[in-house]
This record gives C-alpha cells, sequence and structure tokens, in this order.
C-alpha cells in the first residue's frame, strides 16, 4: 500500500503542472525534465540531433507551453506529453530545413500531425519577440536603474529599503530617480518596438 | 498635477499602499481627469509588460539551468543505458554461447583423438640408455613383496638406478662424449673399455638441450691412449650417406650399419639427423661414423613405433657446445684430431681399431 501511494506521489497529473508553471514554481521543471525529456531527447537524437540540440529544442517547447499559459486561458485540450512532443517535433524540423537536413528526417516528417501546434509556436515567437524588446530596453537602460525598478516592481521593495540600498540622501530623490529610470525605460522600450 | 506626481501616487495605488479615502481620492480623481486616466492606463500595462517578462526571464534562466543537471541523465539515458540494457539482455545468451562453443572444441577434439596424440607425439621420443641388472633388481624386488606380504609394508621404491650407454673418446688424454640423459642425475659414472677395464669419471660439462654431456676419465689408472683414429666432421654430411655405429647395448661391442636418412631429428629437430642403423637401448652416445671413419654424430635415441627411426646429434653441434665449455672447468685444452687414421682402412679392421676408443658408460 506505501508503494502505491509512493508511486503515486511521484506522479505529478498534467494540471498540477499548468498550475505550477502559471504560479512561477520552479520545482515543476525538474519535474517536466523527468516526464516529458526522454521521448524528445530520442526522438531529436535518433534523428541528426545532438543531446544539447535535444535540450535546446526542449527548452523552446516548454516556453511555449509557459506562454500559452501565461498569455491567454489555457485549455488542455490533450495530455501534455502530446502537446510538448508535437511542438518539439514542429521545432526541430524546421531547424532541421533551416539546416538543409529535410532528405534525412523523413521518418519523423512523415508522420501525421497529432496536433496543429503551428498557431502557438507563431504565438510564442510574438511573446518572444515582445519580450526581447524589454530585455534589450533594459540591457540598454543599464545600472543602477536596472536593478533599482526590478527592486520597486518586482521584488516590491518599500521606497525606505531602495532608499538605504542605494544610498540616497531621502526617500524623494529616490523617488525621482525611480521615475526617471522609468521614463528612460519606457523611451527605449518604444523606440525599440517602433524601430522593429 | 505633475506627471512625476501621479506616477508616484499610481505606484502607490497599485501597490496598495494607501489608505481607503486616499483610494477613493485616487479614483475620483482619474474618473475626472480622463488625460491621467490614460496615463495610469498606460502605465499599469507597461508594469505588467515588465513584470511578465522578468517573470519569463526567471522562469527560462531555471529551465536552461535545470538542464544542465539532466546532461548526464539525458546521454546515459540514450547511449549508456541503452548499451547496459542490451548487454543485461544478452549476457545468458552470450554465456551459454561460450559455454556451448567450449565444450563442442573440446569434445571434438577429444573424439578426433587430439589428446591421445599430443601424448603420443611426447612420448614416443625413447632415449637409449640401457637398464642394466634389471632383470635381477625385479627379482629382488619381487621377493622382497613376497616376504613383506603378511607385514603390510609398502616397499620402499629403489630409487637408485642404474644405467648403462656408450661414450667415446675426444682426445687422447680422456676427454669423453656420451649423452646429457645419460648421466644426469648420476651419483657415480664408470667408464669400461673394451679390455674389461674400468676408470671413475666426472661430468666437465652439460649441454642439456643438445642432449651432450662431456667427461674426463679421473683416474690414476688411466694412461693416455694413442691418438683418436677418427676426425670429426664438422659440416654437414649428405643423406643417403652410408654410416655406421659401435655401441653397447649389452655388454659387449655391437656393431650395426645404416644410412642417413634425414638432416633433422626427431620432429623436425634440427640439431640431429635421422638415421636409419638399428639401436637399441645402450646405444646412447655411440659414435656415428661415415666410411672414411669421420665421426658425423653421437647417437642419442629413437621413434617408438616407427622402424629404422633413430636420431643422432650432429658433430656441428658437438663442436659448438666444446667451444662453449669454460676454460676454468678444463684440464688442458680440448685439441680435436685432425689426422684421420682410418680412411685407407677396410670396415672390419676400422671396427677393430675404433674399439680401443669406444667405452661402455656406466652411471650408479
Amino acid at each position: 500500500m506505501s508503494k502505491i501511494k509512493h508511486i503515486l506521489s511521484a506522479e505529478v497529473s498534467d494540471s498540477e503542472i499548468i498550475n505550477g508553471i502559471e504560479k512561477g514554481d520552479n520545482r515543476i521543471i525538474n519535474k517536466m525534465y523527468k516526464l516529458f525529456y526522454p521521448s524528445i531527447a530520442h526522438m531529436i537524437t535518433s534523428n541528426n540531433g545532438t543531446d544539447d540540440e535535444a535540450k535546446d529544442i526542449f527548452q523552446e517547447a516548454v516556453m511555449v507551453l509557459y506562454d500559452k499559459i501565461t498569455q491567454q486561458k489555457f485549455e488542455l485540450n490533450s495530455k501534455l506529453s502530446t502537446f510538448l512532443y508535437a511542438v518539439s517535433r514542429r521545432l526541430w524540423l524546421k531547424q532541421l530545413s533551416r539546416k538543409g537536413h529535410s532528405t534525412n528526417t523523413s521518418d519523423i516528417s512523415d508522420f501525421e500531425d497529432i496536433l496543429h501546434v503551428e498557431d502557438d509556436i507563431q504565438q510564442h515567437q510574438e511573446i518572444e519577440n515582445k519580450f526581447d524588446q524589454m530585455n534589450e530596453a533594459m540591457s540598454q537602460l543599464g545600472e543602477p536603474c536596472q536593478t533599482l525598478l526590478k527592486d520597486f516592481y518586482i521584488k516590491n521593495l518599500s521606497m525606505q529599503e531602495i532608499t538605504d540600498k542605494f544610498g540616497y540622501t531621502n526617500s524623494d530623490n529616490a523617488k525621482t530617480q525611480k521615475y526617471k529610470c522609468l521614463q528612460r525605460l519606457k523611451k527605449i522600450f518604444f523606440t525599440i518596438k517602433i524601430a522593429e | 498635477m505633475q506627471r512625476h506626481k501621479f506616477i508616484e501616487w499610481a505606484d502607490q495605488y497599485l501597490r496598495g499602499e494607501l489608505e481607503q479615502i486616499d483610494i477613493q481620492a485616487f479614483e475620483d480623481f482619474c474618473a475626472s481627469n480622463p488625460e491621467y486616466a490614460q496615463i495610469l492606463e498606460e502605465h499599469k500595462t507597461f508594469l505588467i509588460t515588465f513584470q511578465q517578462s522578468e517573470n519569463r526571464n526567471h522562469f527560462k534562466a531555471a529551465l536552461a539551468e535545470e538542464a544542465t543537471h539532466i546532461e548526464s541523465y539525458g546521454s546515459q539515458n540514450h547511449f549508456g543505458n541503452k548499451v547496459i540494457s542490451f548487454w543485461s539482455k544478452l549476457q545468458i545468451n552470450t554465456g551459454i554461447a561460450a559455454a556451448v562453443a567450449f565444450i563442442s572444441v573440446f569434445t571434438t577434439l577429444w573424439l578426433t583423438g587430439y589428446f591421445t596424440d599430443v601424448k603420443k607425439a611426447t612420448s614416443d621420443y625413447s632415449a637409449l640408455r640401457r637398464e642394466m641388472n634389471s632383470v635381477k633388481r625385479n627379482v629382488t624386488a619381487q621377493n622382497k613383496v613376497i616376504q613383506n606380504i603378511n607385514k603390510n609394508e609398502v616397499p620402499k621404491k629403489d630409487i637408485s638406478s642404474h644405467f648403462g650407454a656408450t661414450g667415446f673418446l675426444l682426445t687422447k688424454d680422456g676427454y669423453v662424449v656420451t649423452n646429457y640423459h645419460v648421466v644426469n642425475g648420476a651419483d657415480s659414472i664408470q667408464l669400461q673399455n673394451q679390455k674389461g677395464k674400468a676408470f671413475r669419471a666426472e661430468i666437465i660439462h652439460t649441454d642439456a638441450a643438445k642432449d651432450l654431456a662431456i667427461l674426463r676419465i679421473a683416474d690414476s689408472s688411466f694412461r693416455t691412449t694413442k691418438t683418436v683414429p677418427y676426425t670429426f666432421k664438422k659440416q654437414l654430411t649428405d643423406v643417403g650417406e652410408d654410416i655406421y655405429t659401435i655401441g653397447f647395448p649389452r655388454d659387449e661391442a655391437v656393431y650395426g650399419q645404416g644410412y642417413l636418412s634425414s638432416n633433422t631429428g626427431y620432429s623436425g629437430d634440427t640439431i640431429a639427423y635421422q638415421i636409419s642403423i638399428p639401436v637399441n637401448p645402450g646405444n646412447s652416445g655411440g659414435p656415428v661414423l661415415d666410411t672414411q671413419g669421420n665421426v658425423v654424430g653421437i647417437i642419442s635415441g629413437k621413434q617408438k613405433g616407427i622402424d629404422g627411426a633413430a636420431f643422432a646429434i650432429k658433430t656441428k653441434e658437438l663442436i659448438e657446445t666444446l667451444n662453449r665449455i669454460p676454460t676454468e672447468s678444463l684440464k688442458g685444452n680440448i685439441v680435436l684430431n685432425n689426422k684421420n687414421s682410418l680412411n685407407k682402412l677396410s670396415r672390419t679392421e676400422q671396427i677393430k681399431k675404433l674399439q680401443d676408443f669406444i667405452y661402455i658408460v656406466k652411471v650408479y
């Protein structure tokens, strides 16, 4: 009986994983690797891929899932393993055709598509672009603005804590600094967006 | 209201730091100033994007971080584990296959008589030394057993052996050559000449590989003889050459005649000839001479079960052995005779002259 319990607790349901991703619970990542990675890695390594390429593809597939979960109301209409496998397969085929290997992939490209993941990948790439702009803007912003904004808006530090951390004479100074940083970030972000 | 003041107020509102009254005031302000409501909306959207971006980066980093831990798991799973599971599957089959191969090889070898052949091959060479007084000894041993039959005594094995063979003089000052297998393990060696006179001899040098032993007569009663009448032929003798020997298969000298039948000895041994002379135990160490009276070899053994296959060590090997004797173990150099006094004589005359130089070697 205890054995069965043990097995049950080791198994993670799809909805648990989705909840984990939604809440940003990083412990779920390890479980995802254990559950889904082997079959995908096998598919890629047996189709002209290396281990490292398999990892990259897997990570991108998980990011497609992540974007799907975080950006819209996610409806689970297949098993997660099937979804990730289908996405990985599509991504790998794209990569292979970019590399000009299409001749050798008949065994996976011939397979009928189980899921239409094309839209999800498309959406993922758009999101990826958007956030790339934000990342680009952040890196152009430089220090100490980057840390200041992260501390205030992400870590939710109080104005007083920020004043102490960055050594401003009073919290009004810190507030002015924060405002300037934010304005600069917005400016850079929108400039990049227009340039795109 | 200044723009940055408003943003500060908005931040406080969004973070929930405002009191209930202030929240109401902020919301009222936005409702009455649509341009500020617009600013708030933009600010909110931007912050959400910013926060999402950071969370997403965080997740991505964690994902990449996990991939480095997965490394061993992934690669082993795909290669190592495959090999291991493949091996564990085939282990038993491999074991059985090896066992079957092993058994069938040795069964086949056994059935085809390979092992008996090997045994025969190692044992069908017989060294031609003669066991002396064997009849007498056997009778004594039998009597002993009969006498002790009720005493339950295990009869002690008579380890002292007594062998006879042939040897011949190399030089007139008493160096004699015979086979190593004759003198091997000897307590004492006696050389007895044609006239029945016995001399004590000592071993100067032995060469087990060539089966040669060089003895020296160390007896005060020994007088240097006349110069040995034969010479030693270092060159190879041709197959078919007429040869003869004199040896002591019994207590009298026995003449044997034949021909040289091969340039190699037992199983291709290059240090010996194969000769076709009827030889018997006791002939070991006897000289093999050609028609001119040159020593071409020394009889060493024969092959059991094959007629006329006897073996004689080549004279060349004897010379090599002589050259290898350390000078300190010699009493005066061994100078081989190079003047042949037999070549013009008839066979019977040769034999008469030879007999004085050939000894029975008795080993105790």
